[in-house]
């Protein structure tokens, strides 16, 4: 198994015309009216989500097929240390907006929403001057883009959802399932980027062709963003079960024994270094540790920067982006968020050990959307993955080390939500 | 075929006043911040009554009891 291209091109002013994509990808409309062999092929390929959860894509689809449902495209990008979804959209928005218009004909709809941050300018701007491009192309698919608000929430389905039909962009519960009722109450798929992009390739390809690489439960490749020793941050296109090690040198990464790397994303799990340098990019192979390929982010962290005082910072950062709906968020983010930052400044530390176990286990699955679950799992494999650093910030009264934060963590400016 | 009923509660309408607790503690305890904690396995006969009567007395109407096969 190898790493395919790496690694891939990110500037903005290398955007594929139409007339170069479509040497590859024959046009949508050649699918319309085939919308159950489409989605045979996508099952056949065994396409799943992109955007974190890996969900089958093909069953998603058919939840929503023939019921006058809407297909959207989440390409908000939430996760900080995640650049896969802006670089398709501002390089190849042809793939992304056929994976779009390709997943309506698959389910006979006619609308896809293709939703970006609004702290990506260039992201819109790219889909929308490929748009224009498509002019002359089938339009019974009607494709908008909007500009969502920059906060991390926004890219929950049902936030997205709200934000769509108006509302703020605030997360609605788990009670009604989004390809039930979602965008103007109708039956909506929401499909991230890459994963649209994935469905052009198999539409394009087949689906022997897409299983030709990866494993056999997760074919495919995938797309990572792995963050490097300057704070760079480099996304490559690889195989899913090549070692992750591979992955982390392919984009000019570094890890070794004591490298301890976040993966999945802020809402993934650390892994130490020894098991960064043995596990296997695959959802299977990352299980066992706490861990999965989540959004594809690989974060290692160079050797003088503290995996605990990071850990401290990622979580008053989730604070910040709750939606504060839920009394599991209001509450206990900021408390197991202090507690950690208790730990860090060695104050009690058998004590607030003791509360972080305790809160963990209160909060997990309990609020009305996936944050505080990402709190925990966050949490939990920081527990176990640095709690050698624990004990050191005990005997020190704090951190020993005197690098400044490693981690890009955004400033919440804007306020809006819709 | 029987149904299997569970309480459940809707975190976002959630404001915790703690009633539920009250009225069924055997399936229901409240967190450091008072918050409710569902056990979700299925109720007995002779917990449905009182499970009934917490959805309607929850002032913030967010809890509700789910059926399935």
């Amino acid at each position: 198994m190898t790493v395919l291209e790496a690694p891939v091109a990110q500037r903005e002013d290398a955007t594929v015309s139409l007339s170069r994509h479509r040497a590859t990808f024959p046009p949508p409309s050649d699918s319309a009216g085939r919308g159950r062999a489409l989605l045979a092929e996508v099952d056949a390929a065994g396409l799943r989500g992109c955007g974190g959860a890996g969900f089958p894509t093909a069953r998603k689809l058919r939840a929503i097929a023939s019921r006058n449902g809407i297909i959207v495209v989440n390409g908000t990008e939430g996760e900080p240390a995640s650049r896969k979804d802006r670089m398709l959209l501002c390089t190849t928005p042809h793939r992304v907006i056929d994976g779009a218009v390709l997943a309506a004909h698959a389910v006979r709809s006619r609308q896809a929403h293709i939703c970006v941050s609004r702290s990506v300018p260039e992201a819109a701007q790219a889909l929308r001057l490929a748009l224009a491009e498509r002019q002359g192309e089938d339009g019974r698919v009607h494709v908008l883009v909007h500009e969502a608000p920059e906060h991390f929430v926004v890219g929950e389905e049902t936030a997205l959802v709200h934000w769509l039909n108006g509302g703020e962009a605030l997360p609605t519960g788990r009670r009604v399932r989004m390809t039930e009722r979602g965008v103007d109450g109708r039956p909506t798929a929401i499909l991230n980027a890459e994963t649209a992009a994935n469905l052009a390739q198999i539409a394009a390809r087949g689906a022997e062709w897409f299983r030709s690489t990866g494993t056999d439960d997760e074919p495919g490749t995938r797309l990572a963003t792995v963050t490097r020793p300057d704070r760079s941050m480099q996304v490559v296109e690889v195989e899913v079960g090549v070692p992750l090690a591979t992955v982390i040198t392919a984009a000019g990464g570094f890890v070794d024994h004591d490298t301890p790397v976040l993966v999945g994303g802020y809402f993934g799990a650390w892994i130490t270094g020894a098991e960064a340098l043995a596990v296997d990019f695959s959802d299977a192979a990352l299980r066992p540790l706490g861990a999965s390929v989540g959004a594809g982010i690989v974060v290692p962290l160079p050797r003088p920067v503290c995996g605990w005082c990071e850990t401290v910072r990622l979580l008053e950062w989730m604070v910040g982006e709750s939606s504060r709906q839920c009394g599991v968020c209001v509450n206990g983010l900021p408390a197991l968020a202090s507690a950690a930052d208790a730990v860090a400044r060695g104050i009690d530390p058998y004590d607030n050990v003791a509360r972080l176990h305790r809160w963990v286990g209160h909060i997990d699955h309990r609020g009305g959307c996936g944050l505080p679950d990402g709190a925990v799992r966050l949490l939990r494999s920081a527990l176990r993955v640095h709690a050698n650093l624990i004990g050191i910030h005990a005997r020190s009264g704090g951190c020993p080390c005197d690098t400044g934060p490693f981690l890009a963590i955004p400033e919440t400016r804007s306020n809006s939500w819709r | 075929m029987a149904m299997k009923r569970k309480l459940v509660v809707d975190p976002i309408l959630c404001d915790g006043r703690g009633l539920c607790a009250e009225l069924v503690p055997e399936r229901i305890t409240l967190d450091d911040w008072g918050f409710p904690i569902v056990d979700p396995s299925p109720l007995s006969r002779s917990e449905q009554r009182e499970a009934r009567r917490a959805v309607q007395l929850c002032p913030a109407l967010a809890l509700r009891i789910e059926s399935t096969r």
